[in-house]
């Protein structure tokens, strides 16, 4: 069984070297020009939470392991060496130790060395001198107590107890290793890096520019000499510039179904790929006032839901139904789909869900005569207004009126945080294909994301207990039974998991889409121009 | 003439500080600031590190305090740092006021050279089928939202070209580089040149209907002479006062329009900044852009001195 296992393994690593080899050998040199959706607040990936800081900026940098950049699903198989040489655990698990790459030069000319790594995780855990200005991901070293180094070239994670899914958290785009001798506000305007491309310039709402780092010490790589992104706040003037030829590659997963028709239609050469982005969009009820303290009422909400409806109408058909956790095929954890189906509102049958979801409105007090009026609170962006409409109109059918309150983008978070509002259609991204990040961030006990305050001492023990599990099947299968419970307990009811596309011109080569995140894939060394 | 240039310019300056204030006001009565949106995009809230982020940007200070250190530093030439890039706001600034000056001074160009003409040939021909299509036209012009025109203009050139003509910063020739301006001008100047051409065509009407006119005629002064020497020059007043509050309008219809063309110029780059709420950056561009106004009104005012000698500013 192990060996199928392994070739498979090594099968699916295999599938894209041979795409490559039969596009032929890497040619060397040629800009790469993209568009970019947005002007980024800054160069700094760790003070960022969005992947327009990651797109333009993951080139200039290595981590000390990475997912594998041509395979499309970011797994702990698809794990490799990047400043780390290897790794190994120790035999309790709580303590993960990296030989580093010697010879390895910042983008200034200094010298790599363990000093950079260590620098790096205390300013993530919040324990140096100097602070990040904003430090999103900190939680995600909850359970590293220090960072240790041996020499120049040796360090070690030691963890207050086993957490298997750090290596994955290591490997995630978010976790750049940066220079102890550059200040966190100089990484912010000019980032200095060990990556294959160097940093040239970043004009706000213009241009990000980076060029081919000639010293990268992964030899022959990069292939092009520079990446080029113009920042087109305007999506319809950044799909003509696409198909004019202005630009060989759209910003990646920015492509929505409806545009990617058009591109098809006037660039019917390009290539272009739906993937799944790891961006689940929820409900969030505010279960500590009325009328959403009431479990009824919480209970027909969900089962009011007709999310086949909302992935027909806003995606064609092409986005998925899950729970937490991303669905297969993309996903890696996601519940099967008998289990899935037994999740009340989750069923095939619509009518019979809605007239359950009546029955509990009914006990709840309201009916045809007394309908439950509330506001639905939403960020004014399309990806959040659009769902929301087609909730409110869902939500008519068992007596409750919704009316759409739009949010300006800057108030979003403060409202939510305040808990001042009833019912939010939220959108949550998972930068990790990992239950850890998922669970703790978005439903553990006084999570800064736990929007609605959702606490169950017992789903957290089985938190901590699925986090600390090395057998992947057993944790597989705890992690299951805690999406299965946040899903009944009206947690953050998710309606879909969406999907969007990215396209390139055919001579544009090497290119792979990840399928469980839209985070980690932009390292863009492999990526070469035949032209 | 002198006083009241003198008398003027102190309004001028009245004028000004009163638009700092409002400025100022405003902007921090529109709820959320950077730090908000800086953690909105981080999708938490941490009442700590906001408040330290707070401080370090001098946001923590009362706002008058925030008001005067902000005027202190314009008087001195310093207008702060940009809290989105950290670069001096000056920096961020300066390099892009020539590229809607280029961009707003052609949509002018364009707007004044084709409304003005039309404009008298309508007249001219009142009634006539000309005078009908000029002023469809015009209408149209009114009616066109200018990212629309825009939108059309970059579809048709994508479909019938094959190429694209948004902003270039370092054009291959000089054809490409005028290209870059003068198509989003002419987007732009279009609504502009109609507005023009309308008011042109009415003022022409009513002074050609003037028994002066008619005494040139008498005297046998050519069609050319008596349109344009004669008429035009008197009916001139009214489309210059247009084009003067156009220039002020013009920067409205330049936001959408750098923003479709993808030009870097200021219109678009302090709407990124409102969106950001990028203080620094906002109320420098806005004051900027309350000084082009009321320097563009005073021009008017003068060339309205200079173009008909029965104006006399007087003590």
């Amino acid at each position: 069984m192990r060996s199928v296992q392994a070739l498979a393994v090594a099968a699916l690593l295999l599938l894209p070297a041979f795409d490559v080899a039969s596009a032929g050998e890497p040619k060397q040199g040629g800009i790469l020009r993209l568009y970019h959706r947005d002007s980024p607040g800054s160069a700094s990936i760790h003070e960022g939470a969005t992947y327009s800081i990651n797109v333009p900026f993951m080139p200039v940098f290595n981590n000390l392991v990475m997912f594998k950049q041509d395979v499309p699903q970011n797994s702990v198989e698809s794990i490799v060496p990047d400043l780390a040489e290897s790794w190994a655990w120790s035999g309790d698990n709580k303590k993960l130790t990296f030989k580093l790459r010697q010879g390895v030069k910042w983008h200034d000319g200094k010298p790599f060395t363990s000093a950079d790594v260590k620098c790096t995780f205390d300013m993530l855990m919040g324990k140096s001198q100097q602070k990040f200005r904003q430090n999103p991901r900190k939680s995600w070293y909850d359970q590293v107590n220090d960072v240790t180094v041996n020499g120049d070239f040796e360090a070690s994670f030691e963890l207050k107890r086993p957490q298997p899914a750090l290596l994955s958290l290591l490997a995630s785009g978010y976790t750049p290793v940066y220079p102890c001798h550059v200040s966190p506000a100089e990484m912010r305007t000019k980032p200095i890096g060990t990556g294959p491309f160097k940093f040239v310039e970043f004009k706000a709402n213009e241009s990000i520019k980076l060029t081919k780092n000639a010293d990268y010490w992964k030899k022959g790589l990069p292939h092009l000499d520079g990446i080029e992104f113009t920042i087109i706040t305007n999506r319809s003037t950044a799909i003509l510039g696409l198909v004019s030829g202005k630009f060989d590659m759209s910003f990646p997963t920015e492509v929505s179904i409806p545009l990617l028709k058009e591109v098809k239609s006037q660039a019917p050469n390009a290539v272009c790929v739906v993937e799944p982005i790891n961006v689940s969009t929820n409900i969030i009820v505010n279960s500590s006032s009325p009328p959403f303290d009431n479990l009824d009422i919480r209970r027909a909400l969900a089962l009011v839901l007709d999310r086949k409806a909302f992935v027909q109408i806003m995606f064609e058909g092409q986005a998925d139904i899950g729970g937490t956790m991303l669905p297969a095929p993309g996903g890696l954890w996601a519940m099967p789909k008998e289990m899935l189906e037994s999740i009340p509102g989750y069923g095939p049958d619509i009518n019979a869900n809605r007239e359950e979801a009546r029955k509990l409105m009914q006990k709840a007090g309201y009916g045809p005569d007394k309908r439950l009026a509330v506001k639905v609170a939403t960020r004014n962006i399309p990806i959040y207004r659009d769902p929301a409409v087609i909730l409110i109109d869902q939500m008519k059918s068992i007596y409750i009126d919704g009316e759409l309150d739009v949010v300006d983008t800057a108030q979003w978070f403060p409202k939510v945080a305040r808990k001042d509002y009833t019912l939010g259609l939220n959108l949550t991204g998972n930068a990790v294909d990992d239950p850890d990040q998922s669970f703790y961030e978005n439903y553990s006990c006084g999570s800064e994301r736990n929007y609605t305050n959702y606490c169950n001492r017992e789903i957290e023990k089985l938190f901590d207990q699925q986090s600390a599990e090395t057998d992947k099947e057993k944790r597989k299968k705890l992690v299951w039974e805690i999406d299965k419970k946040l899903q009944e307990d009206v947690a953050r009811p998710i309606i879909f998991h969406g999907r969007t596309g990215t396209c390139w011109h055919p001579y544009v080569k090497g290119v792979t889409v990840m399928v469980n995140s839209s985070y980690n894939g932009y390292r863009y060394e492999d990526l070469w121009m035949d032209k | 003439m002198f006083a009241y240039i003198v008398r003027r310019l102190a309004l001028m300056l009245v004028t000004l500080v009163g638009i700092s204030i409002i400025i100022f006001v405003l902007l921090r009565v529109v709820p959320g600031n950077i730090v908000d949106i800086l953690f909105d995009a981080a999708g938490f809230v941490d009442p700590t590190d906001k408040a330290n982020l707070e401080k370090e940007l001098g946001l923590d200070q009362p706002i008058y305090v925030q008001y005067l250190s902000w005027i202190g530093g314009l008087l001195q030439g310093d207008l702060g740092y940009s809290y989105v890039s950290e670069k001096p706001a000056l920096q961020e600034i300066l390099p892009r006021i020539p590229i809607t000056a280029r961009l707003a001074a052609l949509a002018l160009l364009f707007s004044a050279s084709i409304g003005i003409p039309l404009g008298v040939l309508s007249a001219v021909h009142q009634g006539s089928r000309l005078d009908y299509t000029l002023r469809v036209v015009s209408l149209s012009g009114l009616s066109l939202p200018s990212f629309w025109l825009g939108l059309l203009i970059l579809m048709a050139s994508v479909s019938l070209f094959g190429h694209m003509p948004i902003y270039n910063p370092n054009p291959a020739t000089w054809t490409e580089a005028f290209a870059i301006y003068a198509v989003p001008a002419m987007a732009v100047g279009f609504r502009s040149a109609a507005l023009t051409m309308r008011i042109t065509r009415s003022s022409m009407l009513e002074i050609l209907r003037q028994d002066y006119i008619r005494t040139a005629r008498a005297k046998g002064a050519s069609e050319a002479s008596v349109n344009y020497r004669h008429a035009l020059k008197n009916a001139i007043l009214p489309v210059i006062t247009v084009i003067g509050i156009e220039a002020a309008f013009l920067i409205g219809g330049l936001i959408v329009t750098e923003t479709v063309f993808n030009i870097p110029g200021v219109a678009r780059f302090l709407v990124e900044a409102l969106r950001w709420r990028d203080y620094p950056i906002v109320q420098n561009l806005v004051m900027l852009i309350a000084v082009v106004v009321v320097v563009a009104n005073f021009t008017v005012d003068m060339l309205y001195a200079a173009i008909d000698p029965r104006i006399r500013y007087g003590d």
